[in-house]
């Protein structure tokens, strides 16, 4: 099965990061990355630019709202995605425990819908 | 041939079975439901077969392939053609005990995985491992049939859907994963012990339910201290069934129980299983809970009951976890094991904290070490702030007979 893990995380405290310890931050990350990849299970994956230059946008009665900023303000923002493979929830729950911001920030795991599948619950 | 125990005794194994081969709760469910129907048609003129579970098993996997090669030739899915394939190959015939047991432990596993709201755990162990009715579930934990559904079907989707395995956690995940079993374990026994209104039979099954998944829990996984401990602890709790409601229906307290109803044997397994976990190294709070049980239980009347012992676990349950309902019988061990007073000023220094405010159980135990002190109308009022915080009409009941007595003793004329 495919899983998307949304990677969560305080914009904030990343900012105050000293540059060794966001060079460490990435050398994990990278390291997973290459780690996975090397099993087939890495299908994609990024950082995201922070949410004070994200954009959202509605389309309400044939018509575009764009606004500035993310959908949600919360605590902690969306920073990235890894998009994996894993055979069940259990082997996605172990990669997401794995993901460096796991530790201070949250992984949301989603499995990615086939053929249409996903109803409203 | 009696369907209904029948039904009541094997639809648990059977289910896990089935669902391990067919890989989907809901056609499990369904086809057993079919082979049940085939079974009471059949056996009353056919006669029994010899192995009614292993006739049940492979009548249920029959009709699942004919189902899915039906709904093939609508909608050739792949997947199906390929599960259809799967389920052809499997052995025909009487698979071994350890097999059931085995698939009986996935299963376990599978409903009580942390990835489903804690509530929807325990209805899915109920409903596919111990095999409860739908309705007898939400009977039991007062949720109208619908939601209770809603709950159930909304736990299968989530498993299918979300891809959660079927399979017993390994061995780095057990610890962990089996921590959460044992909650579920704990929060059916608990409500069959515990809760306040329902259906009295259902409640009991409720308990024995739980004995019975802690027992195969037990089986299974023989190196694991904590589930012997919550076993040793549940038998030891159950073990005083008959005595803590009388005839009446009212409740009666463990000092005032009549110990010659409470069961021996159990109270004898359950104090070799707790002690026997502990020389294995649990130390948690299953443990911790069941030593104490274990001193009331073997107290051969009330006075003999170990309080010092009892108020040092207390302690230690404490450091572990904060909750109010330790803290107050903590405070009531202390009370036993060295003076009332200390007791009281224990329990007076809880009443000063706002989030134990609504805790009904505070005043009732203040009340109950005012009344010991002979300081009656203290007690009275006590008894008074308890019955307003009080919900449970049994223990209502009891606080009222309390004050009643108080007020008969204080009274002049009587």
């Amino acid at each position: 099965m495919e899983y998307l893990l949304l990677i969560y995380h305080s914009e904030a405290n990343l900012g105050k990061m000293v540059p060794a310890d966001t060079a460490d931050l990435y050398r994990e990350y990278g390291l997973l990355r290459e780690e996975l990849a090397g099993k087939g299970k890495f299908l994609g994956g990024s950082q995201l630019m922070p949410t004070t230059v994200a954009t959202t946008v509605r389309v309400r009665d044939g018509k575009r709202v764009v606004t500035d900023g993310p959908f949600a303000e919360t605590k902690e923002q969306l920073g990235g995605y890894f998009l994996v493979n894993a055979n069940d929830l259990d082997e996605a729950i172990a990669i997401a425990a794995r993901i460096p911001s796991a530790r201070n920030g949250t992984i949301e795991v989603r499995p990615l819908a086939v053929r249409g599948q996903a109803k409203q619950a | 041939m009696d369907f209904e125990k029948l039904h009541r005794e094997e639809s648990g194994r059977i289910l896990a079975t089935l669902i391990g081969l067919l890989g989907d709760f809901d056609l499990a469910e369904e086809m057993l439901q079919e082979a049940y129907a085939v079974a009471v048609q059949k056996w009353p003129s056919d006669g029994t077969p010899a192995n009614p579970r292993a006739w049940l098993i492979s009548t249920a996997r029959h009709k699942a392939i004919d189902r899915l090669r039906r709904d093939q030739r609508f909608e050739r899915k792949s997947e199906e053609i390929a599960k259809t394939a799967e389920i052809a190959a499997q052995p025909e015939g009487d698979r071994e005990e350890e097999m059931f047991a085995d698939d009986r432990l996935r299963l376990i596993f599978t409903c009580c995985h942390p990835a489903l709201p804690l509530e929807a755990r325990v209805a899915l162990t109920l409903r596919t491992v111990c095999g409860i009715t739908t309705e007898e579930i939400s009977r039991a934990f007062l949720v109208p049939l619908a939601t209770m559904a809603q709950r159930l079907v909304r736990a299968k989707g989530k498993i299918r859907e979300a891809g959660i395995p079927y399979r017993v956690p390994l061995p780095e995940e057990l610890r962990e994963r089996l921590d959460g079993v044992l909650l579920v374990v704990y929060l059916i026994f608990n409500e069959g012990y515990l809760a306040s209104s329902g259906d009295a039979l259902i409640r009991r099954e409720l308990c024995a339910e739980a004995i019975r998944l802690g027992r195969v829990l037990c089986g299974l996984l023989q190196k694991q201290a904590e589930a012997q401990a919550l076993l040793g602890l549940m038998l030891l709790q159950d073990s005083r069934r008959d005595a803590r409601v009388s005839a009446q229906g009212e409740l009666v307290l463990l000092e005032e129980q009549d110990r010659g109803l409470w069961h021996g044997e159990q109270i004898q397994e359950g104090t070799e299983l707790v002690k026997s976990a502990l020389r294995r190294g649990a130390a948690g709070a299953y443990a911790l809970q069941a030593s104490i049980a274990a001193l009331h239980a073997n107290a051969k009347t009330a006075k003999d009951t170990d309080w010092p012992q009892i108020a040092a676990l207390y302690d230690a349950l404490l450091r572990m976890r904060t909750s109010p309902v330790i803290e107050v019988n903590r405070a009531v061990a202390v009370a036993m094991a060295r003076s009332m007073e200390e007791g009281l000023a224990l329990l007076d220094e809880l009443e000063r904290r706002e989030e134990l405010k609504e805790f009904h159980l505070l005043p009732a135990a203040r009340a109950d070490l005012l009344r010991r002190l002979g300081r009656k109308g203290e007690a009275a009022d006590a008894y008074r702030q308890a019955l307003s915080l009080a919900t449970n009409d049994i223990e209502r009941r009891f606080l009222r007979r309390r004050l009643a007595d108080l007020e008969k003793l204080s009274d002049p004329r009587s």
